[in-house]
């Protein structure tokens, strides 16, 4: 339910644990952002807008909440596009936070993270400090007991912070620096039983509303979930919210009505499943895993693409926003569907009264940013088929031009997966390509010309031609339709050289990690 | 890594701030957030929130505007048109041509045509949404080559000779002609534009600007509303970067502020939003380049003839200085006897450009160092080798006995005057280029990149070194004064107020070391006062690099007087000489007695003595003749020299910085871990500028690049793998406070390294492909991976 500026209804208060207690924030509106609460509610101006679009990371905040194992799961999110009640009974942190909370340890003295801040010069105009703080608080909560923390731990951390002053060396050098001491993490038993506390208060979303709309709906079931959906289905419906909100933010707009799937238990979880059959396996992400959970599962099946997702937005986004969102929103630069198309994934479709419906992902886009979601169903799994046991899993390839390489969107995107015959044919082989055409596409001519064909040249220079003819990729400020066009054939051949190919000279992809370290020692001048 | 926290001085001298590393002054409330910006300072009760309504056509006249569906909205208190203007409608700018608010014709898609008034910013900002503008389109002029070919110019155009160019040019042994462009630079400060108006009793005003120039915002509100400067208090405490865009640009918003608070007669923050922002304000101007070079088989410079046509958007704002500026840098470091340098200030309906850190010179240096680079590939050499021999030095000019075209300056008697007459004495670059070149094992360097390059098919690399010149002072020499109070409190506090702005660059910081030293006590006896006009009066902009230079003197010079009147008092005391009594470590000792500072100080008070005193101080030696285009600009060069190596992958046009060694000169460094902090930051958004940072409107003329969704500035995985700044160990030949050396902008163009890094792959990828390599390349900046991929194969 969607209206140009009116103010939509009141709901009930806000719970949060904040320095050390349970609070509730009265009055605040389904459609409003946790940077808006923080700043204006309660005062805690540290917390800054930059973009108000998950771009820039001032505004980023510690999240904390119980996962379903009783783990405490931190989380570094960018609250300018965080719905606020999402995040209705978690502890939140701001950078005014560290020296008055009781939960963490050095009794109000500056926390490690904002103390070697100080000491390496690591602010200037200051605008972007208390997110590149709250970044580094996550990444020292999360680290364990001993643990340095290598560079490229930092630039992880960091890779959803700009800072247009520093250049960012003594940043990471304080970021480095925290290995010289043990995490100053807060007090676990403290911090759970508060959460508890807060659940109490909190309540659940789910529970039966009476014929009144309830502005914030955040079942905690598939069953409530699917409820809600059908009885409510002009609801917002929301995930993350990472690109949902930016309508919010971007667009002006106002929502009267949310339906937040992210705390419905089944979306929330990863698993591996058995298929239909019952003779293959599946890995199963649930709708509303974050993306750092999905791409960990991911990762661990087909380590090759690890690169690939470091390079998804930056780890608040990776925090916030979830893959289902991803897949759900539709767009034709989306970067997950590529990789997804190529490991022949499947969406299901959830409705209440109905059994799931799946459909091949690259099924699942009817044009730009149309999906064939119901109005009364609800993504709730991606499910990818995973390698039978025995079988020699598929060899995977995913590719990503930007105009840089972190946090940045696709100008074009491309997944390859393949398997080699005995005789060295090509014999299972999905192409997904990104940005190239109005929506998440498969490349069924490519590969058609690589089906059944000895991996070689003659085939991929087949396939590089079939993939430009196939697609009408546009011109935008991201890049040229003939850029884009020449790209889909240089990233198949760079498949080709990676795997197979170049008999000469270094294979070395400027986007690898390690990739500079790579470089500079091959040319080392020794004095 | 560079300056290791254990390798920067902890204290220069035992008793000295000056020349140690303290902390930024505001460093441990940026980091628990307790640094306040504009909008994070509690606002007055009743405060309403403005909003802006853009004009969505580039070039179109205003027919008319219909605000009655925003004003039936809850909270929507007004909507504030040109006619609200109780002053000149027109911004008391240097050229008088910007309309606060639209008139009857819009210049650009982003011009603000009114402002909502609400009573929260959410709805004051989908309110504008609604306001429905009658526009009728005319015809735009969206690019700067159809601008010049029109004759459609903000300004004048400037033309600086010396010599007979066209002659020398026909009569060099070589000749290469190019074109190529730069695109712009958004400054992308972290917070956005803000502005609070208060008006308060009998026509008196606060406004909290985020601003490098309250006096500007001071003028230009009093103008708008029509009152005198003295009701018109502006301050200003931080600001969360500025970088030159918030020079002018803050006065804009400040008005609309003043205007919306006028109109309701209650205080009004105006905070734009992000894409708002992105679209109304100037940035960086683009610039379109071409160039006409002759040399000598040695690759020494023996004439150029540069056009640079200036794209300076729909209105003059600062565009005349900063184009003036790219003509004083088109010389860089080096010599070249005769010149002609054409400048055009092209009028385009696009975003008033403006000041931008180095305000004009990095596009003027970037022309040279892209020919200096065509140049050395052209003949084979060393492109280090060819730099270092067109350096400015001390040999004799060869002389040029024809007669010379009218307007021409002649030639001078030495290789080390500037185009613009201007003597260069202070030049450290022969000695410091060959020391970074030792440095950063340039030959070898070369000779491994090279060996690299040709084993590997689709990796390519570059390395370059390129020098900086860059002069220091406001061209407009009135600027260069300013004033400071010092204030001694009886408990021995000091309280210091100038007329510079704090933008993240530490000048608050710097000013602290200058008068604790000054005073003789404890860095935290001393605190900066925020910015504000009605403590310091007319203060100049902090911009041109100058805050330090201008205000530290007139700090210094304010905190002496009040030194000298405790001493003559202790003296009159202890009777000694006045110039016997010592300040230092918080004592104040005669050759009689040491007494603690701030028991002094409370004697001195119950004296009778006065406990605070102004200083001011003027940039001397400086003189421009506006006409001719010569005399002294600049008080003193800054230099530095920066070496960068860098990949690109030639199948997609990927770049990698890999590494950067930098040796700048700072002179005496006031607070080595600051500057470092200015190096390094203006290298990486130098960085930026010329790579990834690309700006892109639409065929309407609509700015496409409007969040930092589309518009990408460095990350920290950008930073280049290796990264070594070292400082140039010898102070300001000239009299700088501390021997110091202005710090701001000279390191932004360290970058250019970046840019001829990329050449130099690009030009060894084109090698290996057959296409030709030994001339200007088919690039234009920002080198973007579709940019670099396609000057690897272009015919």
């Amino acid at each position: 339910m969607e209206t140009p500026a009116s103010p939509p209804t009141a709901a009930p208060p806000l719970i949060l644990v904040h320095r050390g207690r349970v609070r509730a924030v009265p009055g605040v509106a389904p459609d409003e952002t946790l940077l808006a609460v923080l700043r204006q509610r309660l005062g805690l101006t540290g917390v800054k807008e930059g973009c108000a679009a998950g771009d820039c990371g001032a505004c980023t905040v510690a999240v904390a909440d119980e996962a379903p194992d009783g783990t405490l799961r931190w989380r570094a999110l960018n609250s300018c596009i965080r719905l606020a009640r999402s995040v209705h009974g978690c502890a939140v942190w701001t950078a005014q936070d560290l020296t008055a909370d009781p939960l963490l340890p050095g009794d109000g003295a500056l926390h490690p993270v904002q103390q070697a801040l100080v000491t390496h010069h690591g602010s200037q105009c200051g605008f972007c400090t208390p997110g590149i703080v709250m970044s580094l608080f996550v990444l020292d909560q999360q680290r364990p007991d001993g643990a340095p923390v290598t560079r490229e731990q930092a630039l992880r951390a960091l890779s959803g912070n700009l800072c247009r002053c520093t250049g960012y060396r003594p940043i990471l050098e304080a970021a480095q620096a925290l290995s010289a001491q043990p995490p100053a993490r807060a007090d676990a038993a403290r911090l759970r039983a508060l959460l508890r506390q807060a659940a109490a208060i909190a309540g659940d979303d789910a529970a039966e509303h009476g014929e009144e709309a309830p502005a914030y709906l955040a079942p905690r079931t598939l069953a409530a979930l699917l409820r809600a959906r059908r009885r409510w289905p002009q609801a917002v419906l929301v995930a993350g919210g990472t690109d949902a909100v930016l309508q919010l933010t971007q667009q002006r707009r106002r929502w009267a009505q949310v339906l937040d799937v992210s705390r419905c238990a089944e979306l929330a979880r990863v698993l591996t499943v058995a298929d239909e059959t019952g003779a293959g396996r599946l890995l199963r992400i649930g709708a509303a895993a974050t993306l750092h959970e999905a791409f960990a599962a991911l990762q661990a099946h087909w380590p090759a693409l690890a690169p690939y997702w470091e390079r998804f937005a930056g780890q608040p986004i990776r925090h916030g926003g979830t893959l289902g969102g991803n897949v759900a929103n539709g767009s034709p630069i989306g970067d997950s569907m590529p990789v997804l198309i190529a490991l022949q994934a499947r969406v299901a479709l959830a409705a209440e009264g109905r059994a799931p419906r799946r459909l091949a992902l690259e099924d699942f886009y009817l044009g730009y940013r149309r999906t064939a979601l119901a109005p009364d169903e609800v993504l709730a799994w991606i499910e990818a088929p995973l390698p039978a046991p025995g079988e020699p899993p598929p060899r995977v390839a995913a590719h990503k031009l930007s105009k840089r390489f972190e946090d940045d969107i696709s100008a074009v995107s491309l997944a390859i997966a393949w398997r080699l015959d005995e005789a060295g044919r090509v014999a299972h082989v999905r192409i997904g390509a990104g940005g190239v055409a109005a929506v998440p596409a498969r490349a069924r001519a490519a590969e058609a010309a690589l089906l059944g064909q000895p991996w070689g040249e003659a085939a991929v220079r087949a396939a590089m031609a079939a993939l430009q003819r196939e697609f009408e990729p546009l011109s935008d400020g991201r890049a040229s339709a003939a850029y884009r066009r020449a790209m889909l054939a240089s990233l198949l051949w760079r498949t080709w050289l990676a795997h197979g190919g170049q008999p000469d000279g270094p294979s070395i992809r400027l986007d690898e990690p390690h990739a500079a370290e790579r470089l500079l020692a091959a040319t080392e001048v020794r004095p | 890594m560079n300056a290791p926290l254990a390798a920067l001085p902890r204290k220069a001298l035992a008793e000295s701030a000056c020349g140690a590393s303290p902390v930024h002054e505001s460093a441990v409330a940026h980091v628990t957030g307790q640094a306040r910006y504009v909008d994070d300072i509690p606002a007055p009760a009743g405060t309403l929130h403005a909003a802006p309504v853009l004009s969505p056509l580039a070039h179109g006249r205003l027919l008319g505007l219909d605000a009655s569906e925003a004003l039936v909205l809850p909270g929507v208190r007004a909507v504030v048109t040109a006619a609200d203007i109780p002053g000149d409608r027109w911004l008391a700018s240097f050229a008088h041509d910007e309309p606060i608010l639209a008139l009857d014709e819009v210049f650009y898609a982003g011009q603000v045509v009114a402002l909502v008034v609400a009573e929260d910013e959410r709805t004051a900002r989908a309110a504008a949404a609604c306001v429905r503008l009658a526009l009728e389109p005319l015809p735009a002029v969206l690019d700067v080559e159809q601008a010049h070919a029109q004759g459609h110019y903000v300004l004048p155009p400037v033309h600086l000779c010396r010599g007979d160019a066209a002659a020398a040019l026909a009569q060099a042994p070589h000749r290469l002609r190019g074109r190529f462009r730069a695109g712009g630079q958004e400054h992308y400060y972290l917070e956005t534009q803000v502005a609070l108006a208060i008006p308060h009793e009998q026509d008196e005003w606060t406004i909290l600007s985020s601003t490098q120039h309250p006096g500007e915002v001071q003028h230009w509100v009093a103008h708008a509303l029509a009152l005198a400067s003295h009701r018109v208090r502006v301050q200003c405490r931080r600001m969360g970067g500025g970088f030159g865009g918030k020079e002018t640009q803050a006065g804009h918003v400040a008005v609309w502020a003043a205007l919306a608070a006028r109109r309701v007669g209650a205080p009004v923050k105006l905070r734009l939003g992000r894409d708002d922002d992105m679209r109304i304000t100037g940035k960086r101007h683009p610039f379109s380049y071409s160039y006409d070079v002759g040399f000598d088989a040695e690759g020494r410079l023996l004439a150029l003839d540069l056009t640079m046509l200036v794209d300076c958007g729909f209105s003059a704002d600062l565009s005349g200085p900063v184009a003036d500026r790219a003509i004083f840098h088109a010389d860089n470091a080096y010599f070249i006897p005769h010149v002609a340098l054409h400048s055009y200030r092209c009028r385009t309906h696009r975003q008033s450009f403006t000041a931008f850190r180095g305000f004009g010179g990095p596009q003027g240096m970037l022309a040279i160092e892209t020919i200096l680079g065509d140049v050395a590939r052209h003949l084979g050499l060393d492109p280090l080798e060819v730099r270092r021999r067109n350096l400015y030095d001390e040999r004799p000019c060869p002389a040029w006995t024809a007669p010379l075209p009218p307007g021409a300056h002649p030639l001078p008697a030495r290789r080390d005057t500037t185009p613009y007459q201007m003597r260069v004495e202070d030049n450290v670059l022969p000695a410091l280029l060959p020391a970074l070149a030792q440095r950063c094992r340039w030959h070898e360097r070369r000779a491994a990149v090279a060996a690299f390059n040709a084993a590997s098919p689709v990796i390519q690399r570059g390395l370059a070194i390129t020098p900086v010149k860059f002069g220091i002072s406001f061209t407009a020499t009135q600027f260069n004064q300013a004033g400071a109070l010092v204030h001694i409190y009886t408990d021995g506090s000091v309280l210091v107020h100038h007329g510079g702005t704090e933008m993240g660059q530490g000048l608050h910081t710097k000013v602290l070391q200058i008068v604790a030293d000054e005073l003789g006590v404890p860095l935290e006896r001393v605190r900066i006062a925020a910015s504000d006009t009605a403590a310091i009066p007319n203060a100049s902009a902090t911009a041109a690099s100058s805050g330090t230079d201008l205000n530290g003197r007139a700090a210094q010079r304010a905190a002496a007087k009040v030194r000298e009147q405790l001493a003559a008092f202790v003296a009159g005391l202890d009777g000694c000489g006045a110039g016997e009594v010592r300040f230092a470590g918080g004592w104040v000792s005669s050759p009689a007695r040491r007494r603690a500072f701030d028991e002094v100080v409370r004697e001195a008070y119950a004296h009778r003595i006065p406990l605070w005193a102004e200083g001011f101080y003027r940039t001397p030696k400086i003189h421009y003749d506006k006409a001719t285009l010569t005399g002294r600009p600049f008080y003193y060069f800054a230099y530095g020299a920066a070496c960068t190596e860098v990949a690109i992958d030639t199948l997609t046009g990927e770049l990698r910085v890999l590494a950067m060694d930098i040796l700048h000169d700072v002179g005496r460094s006031l607070n080595p871990a600051l500057d470092i902090g200015q190096i390094e930051g203006g290298f990486v958004q130098g960085m930026g500028w010329l790579t990834t940072e690309e700006l892109v409107w639409d065929e309407q003329g609509r700015l496409w690049t409007t969040g930092a969704s589309t518009y990408k500035i460095p990350t920290a995985g950008d930073l280049p793998l290796r990264f070594r700044v070292e400082l140039w160990p010898q102070p300001n030949r000239e009299d700088n406070v501390f021997g110091s050396k202005a710090v701001g902008e000279p390191p932004f163009m360290l970058a250019l390294s970046v840019w001829e890094a990329v050449r130099d792959a690009v030009a060894s990828a084109r090698r290996r492909a057959g296409l030709p390599a030994d001339g200007p390349l088919p690039l234009d900046a920002p080198a973007t991976p579709e940019r670099i991929w396609r000057a690897c194969h272009a015919a």
